[in-house]
């Protein structure tokens, strides 16, 4: 059997960079949907953070176990309510909230177990999945939303200006937001200005519980 | 920590290996206190090591034995002439390295493999224990188990490993010794024995119980064995670390030797001449007392209720400030989704117990269709999964990967 390697990857996806930027050096995180542990891995190795990770498919647990990283199978949507209070620095969710049953009741949580929160948003809001709908009258597919409406694995699609509303509605304090427009540039526009919901392919929140 | 200095002063790598027999007499100035009340004083434990201490030793690993297991983990079998029953976990470039870890394995005391157990001869009557042996918890397994670890003058476990029973002993280990334990992987196992695993034991329990020549359990005195008995319960057991799709695959409803069925309660089928063959193999290697005593130590095991009935609190220390915390050990939870005995659902119950206290866990649910056994057969992402969580924390606990 193959000695899995224990070495970070040369190079990330571009939000999930900004998200190890983020994140302060030494803290506590827990990656909700963490996929293959690609960022939990980098966080571990550049941030020595005491990363944790749920992760839905198995494949992806095994994976980022195999990696030596600590990750357990399991649901953001039912899991969440395990985890104690304030047990975490930052909690993450990238590229996930829109895949859950009840996004309002996990960003409670994530707010809740973490005193950040960092969250990621496809923008259903982007000029050319406007486009697409107004034009063509299809339902947009992109390298972000890359799956035909009847097989996504999201179920809640919303815009940047969705986010920032369903925040200010929890009381949620948007500390940082980051948006990132085509070729994963990043468009220098405040989080609820009308340009980062035309501009914006994606968002990264930094958040915290008022 | 009450460390045996005399021991430390020797390699513990060269202290053990002496035979079948090997054991040492462990509670000679302190007595083993039980669960059940009374105390085991001057008592064998029987124990085998793989590899060689570092020179710091921190590289021990402790392997725990599920409930029909041994100390052979991972050598030629003295009785069966079979090989270690966890060689694929354990040996040179195995995921518990022997070329990189000091690899510890104890018969459990209540065995019947030299440790302690009512086979042996109590010292104070000349006669075999039977059933005037005391009966014994999990912990107190576990506690014997702590005896020689000290003895081998480690003071931190590396890793404490084990499936099913064993499984058991390693929650035990990081439960009552938290920080004698760096990190574990509790595999197919449970914080407590559920009432369908109490039924299938007390199924074994009976059968032996009701063979004439049991004696009351006296049998080692009256130059009998209840072997049919304890075949019985080895067979019932049996099928419970088996899935339906596995037997299916092995056996169907093919028949033994014969084209047809013969209308009579000979072995027809050969499922049938399967489990006899298991039966009457164990009985060779098994004594039925210590099936009785280890079952019910399995049935006692029940972690949450030593803990005010919640879980999670037995996975809490005092922290620095002297307020309740998280449990230090890093733990990696894994179960088989065919194991029906101990379901994927009791192994999920551990992992939020840990989640609670925030501890550090993993966690994976490994497809297979083989059972409750596939910790022992060859399961490859199992190993893999393994490897990856025993090297990860090597690595951080800055253990080389050679004994040097």
């Amino acid at each position: 059997m193959a000695v899995t390697s224990l070495l970070p990857p040369a190079s990330i996806r571009s939000d999930l960079e900004s998200i190890v930027e983020w994140v302060e050096a030494g803290s506590r995180v827990l990656d909700v949907g963490c996929g293959d542990g690609e960022l939990l891995h980098a966080l571990v190795h550049r941030k020595q953070v005491d990363g944790r990770g749920i992760e839905l498919s198995m494949d992806g647990v095994r994976a980022s176990v195999a990696r030596g990283l600590a990750v357990i199978q399991g649901d953001a949507d039912t899991d969440l309510k395990d985890y104690p209070s304030d047990g975490f620095d930052y909690v993450i969710l990238s590229q996930t909230l829109q895949a859950t049953r009840h996004p309002r009741i996990v960003l409670d949580h994530l707010v809740r177990i973490g005193r950040h929160a960092i969250v990621s948003v496809p923008n259903f809001g982007y000029w050319r999945v406007r486009a697409d709908l107004l034009l063509r009258g299809r339902m947009p597919v992109t390298d972000r939303l890359g799956h035909e409406w009847y097989e996504t694995p999201n179920i809640h699609f919303c815009t940047i200006a969705d986010m920032v509303a369903l925040c200010q509605d929890m009381g949620v304090t948007i500390e940082r937001s980051l948006i990132l427009g085509a070729d994963d540039r990043a468009v220098p526009a405040p989080a609820d200005s009308v340009r980062a919901n035309w501009l914006g392919v994606q968002a990264v929140f930094l958040l915290q519980r008022s | 920590m009450n460390v045996a200095i005399d021991a430390t002063s020797q390699d513990p790598s060269e202290a053990a290996n002496s035979g079948p027999a090997g054991y040492i007499r462990l509670g000679l100035d302190r007595p083993l206190e039980l669960d059940g009340g009374g105390t085991l004083s001057g008592f064998r434990l029987a124990y085998r090591t793989y590899g060689r201490l570092n020179a710091d030793r921190s590289n021990a690993v402790l392997v725990c034995h599920a409930l029909t297991g041994d100390q052979y983990v991972a050598e030629q079998h003295p009785v069966t002439g079979k090989a270690g029953w966890w060689d694929l976990m354990v040996g040179p470039g195995r995921p518990v390295d022997t070329d990189r870890f000091f690899v510890i394995c104890s018969n459990v005391i209540g065995g019947c493999l030299g440790s302690e157990g009512p086979k042996e001869t109590d010292d104070a009557t000349g006669k075999p224990w039977a059933l005037n042996f005391p009966v014994i918890t999990i912990a107190d397994m576990v506690r014997a188990q702590k005896m020689l670890i000290d003895h081998l003058g480690i003071a931190q476990l590396f890793c404490v490993i084990g499936g099913s029973m064993g499984g058991m002993q390693v929650l035990q280990w990081a439960v009552s010794y938290p920080d004698k334990v760096y990190c574990c992987l509790p595999i197919a196992t449970a914080a407590r024995h559920s009432a369908q695993n109490i039924a299938f034991h007390e199924v074994g329990r009976q059968a032996i119980m009701a063979d004439p020549d049991w004696r009351l359990g006296d049998y080692l005195n009256q130059g009998t064995r209840p072997t049919k008995g304890l075949s019985v319960a080895r067979m019932a057991a049996h099928i419970t670390y088996l899935s339906e799709p596995a037997l299916h695959r092995k056996f169907g409803r093919n028949l033994q030797d014969r084209k047809s069925i013969t209308f009579g309660f000979d072995a027809d089928f050969q499922v049938e001449s399967y489990l006899r063959y298991q039966g009457i193999s164990f009985v060779e290697r098994f004594d039925a007392n210590s099936y009785l005593y280890i079952t019910r130590a399995m049935d006692y095991f029940d972690l949450a209720a030593d803990h005010g009935g919640v879980l999670a609190n037995a996975f809490r220390v005092a922290g620095p400030d002297g307020r309740p915390t998280g449990t230090p050990v890093k733990f990696c939870v894994i179960s088989f989704s065919s194991d029906w005995l101990f379901p994927t659902s009791e192994s999920r119950a551990v992992v939020h117990a840990l989640n609670a206290v925030a501890a550090n866990v993993s966690f994976v649910e490994v497809e297979t269709d083989k059972g409750h056994d596939a910790f022992l057969l060859d399961v490859p992402e199992f190993y893999q999964v393994a490897r990856g969580f025993i090297e990860g924390h090597a690595a951080r606990r800055g253990i080389a990967a050679k004994v040097g």
